[in-house]
Parts: structure tokens; sequence; C-alpha cells
């Protein structure tokens, strides 16, 4: 397969993950999406390493993997804080940071 | 065979991943998630991407979604009211989306990079092996692993700080602790005082 099949497939999942932060109102599905976006970055960069010979991109890849994860811990905690506190969960009304 | 296998994974992830945003239970979404992780999984060891591949299932569809499941479990489904802020945004974002692919399809297909439109150069056995990355890990990208490491913790110190449970929090599991800590706090405010005394 051509390196382009899978830059395409990449950007096909980038334009879904798009898509999904701007119509989905829920917090926890927009980090969902946010979490599409990111692989499919990491798919870009695995396709350009192999098309370079090169395996820095797979580095990249793994450094991305684990600033993915950084990002879903302090998502998820602001989640549940946000639950606990009753606030709704619905980005519409979260609109003030005073909460 | 390798096309076959190329568009087996490509149908899973795009599947999964328009399922993610289709569906209406969060739950369903996490679960679809993984779906689309694991699909993708295979498209890297396509790419010859194994320790990353490995890493994806292990870390991803393994640990961050055992996250994403309990939070869901725990937060419960969400009802998203039809009611929009901005009149017709469920017919304009899934336009931008598509414009979104079309942009970046036409800049993918019309940059002059010439090796994008090959297979790829032979590489040799230990390409994306996990000793090859560890090595280039530990010895050229050391300052990121290390930089990587400290903001895993400076997460995890966040993510306790936020999701613990605080003695004032508005809630429903208000438990007995507060008033003991209270009174704690008044019983040990005489011992404090010597130092104010003493200054």
């Amino acid at each position: 397969m051509d390196i382009t099949w899978y830059l395409v497939l990449s950007a096909m999942l980038f334009a879904v993950g798009v898509a999904g932060v701007l119509i989905r109102r829920s917090p926890l599905v927009i980090l969902l999406c946010l979490e599409l976006m990111l692989n499919a970055g990491n798919l870009a960069l695995l396709a350009f390493s192999r098309s370079l010979g090169n395996q820095d991109g797979q580095v990249f890849a793994l450094i991305v993997m684990v600033i993915a994860a950084c990002e879903v811990v302090v998502g998820l905690g602001i989640i549940v804080a946000a639950y606990r506190r009753r606030i709704p969960l619905n980005v519409d009304d979260l609109r003030s940071l005073r909460g | 065979m390798k096309e076959v296998c190329f568009f087996a994974g490509a149908i899973g992830a795009l599947g999964g991943a328009i399922a993610v945003i289709a569906l209406r239970n969060a739950f369903y979404s996490v679960l679809a998630l993984i779906v689309h992780l694991i699909s993708l999984a295979g498209l890297f060891l396509l790419l010859q991407g194994e320790f990353i591949a490995a890493a994806q299932i292990v870390v991803y569809a393994g640990a961050v979604m055992v996250l994403y499941v309990f939070v869901a479990a725990y937060v419960g489904n969400v009802d998203e009211p039809l009611w929009e802020p901005i009149p017709g945004q469920r017919f304009i974002a899934p336009l931008l989306g598509i414009a979104l692919f079309v942009e970046l399809a036409i800049a993918i297909t019309g940059s002059s990079l010439q090796s994008i439109d090959t297979q790829g150069p032979s590489v040799a056995l230990g390409f994306g092996s996990p000793s090859a990355i560890g090595k280039l890990l530990l010895e050229r990208f050391l300052i990121a692993f290390e930089a990587a490491s400290l903001l895993l913790l400076v997460a995890a110190v966040g993510a306790v700080v936020l999701a613990g449970r605080h003695r004032g929090a508005v809630g429903g599991e208000a438990s007995p602790q507060p008033e003991n800590g209270v009174r704690v706090a008044r019983e040990a405010s005489p011992a404090a005082a010597p130092p104010e005394a003493t200054s």
C-alpha cells in the first residue's frame, strides 16, 4: 500500500474527530474525540516514519501517546470533580470558570 | 495480502471513529473507541511500528480505556438536549468536518513529496522493534523521555488534587468527617498559639 492511503485515512479520522468536537456536548465524548484526533496524528507520524525509513517518527508517536494519557487523566479528573459538585455536564452550560 | 489487512483495519478504525460520535450513550462511545484503537494498532503493525502497536494496545486500549469506562459508569449518561445555541449546528458541523477532510486530502495528494507515493524504502529487520525504539529513547531522545515522565507525574498529582474528596465539597456524599475535622482544628488552635506569643 502506498503511504498516501495511510495519510488520507489519517486525514479522514482527524476530520471525524473535529466533527465530533463540534457536534457533541458531553465533555466525556469531547475527550473521546480529542483521542480520535491524537490517534489520527499518530497514524500520520508512523506513515511518514515508514516513508522516510526513519524511526524518529515512532518515538514522536510514543511521546504523543504519553501526552494523550496526561490529558485524559486531567480531563477525567475535571469531569469527576464537576459531577461531584452537581455541575451540569454540558459544555454549553459550562461557560464560567467560577462554576 | 497487505491490501486486505489495510482495508480491514481502515474500516475498523473509521467505523469505530464514526460510532464514537454517532452513538448517544457515552458508554457505547467508549467501547467504540476501543474498537477504533485496536484496528489502528493493526495499521501500526502494517507500518512496521511493532512497539507502538503493542503500546497502543497495552496503554491505550488497556489502561486509558479502563479509566474512561469507570468514569462513564460513574457519571452515567449525560442527556444532550436538542436545544442548540447556534441554530443548525448539527448540520453545519459535519459539513465543516467534510470541508476539513477535503482540504487535508488536497494538501496530501497535491504535495510534491515523492516518497509518499511509494511503499517506503526497504528497512532493516529491527525497524520499530522495542530494542530499537528503546535505544533511541534512552540515547537521542533522553530529555524528551525524562520530560514525559515528569509530565506524567504532574498529571497524576493533578488528577488526585482535582478528583480527590474535599471536605467542604457540596454534594450528596457528605460524610460525618467534616465536623470531625473542624473539631480537631478547633482543639488544635490553642496549641498553635504559643509560637505567636514567642514572636
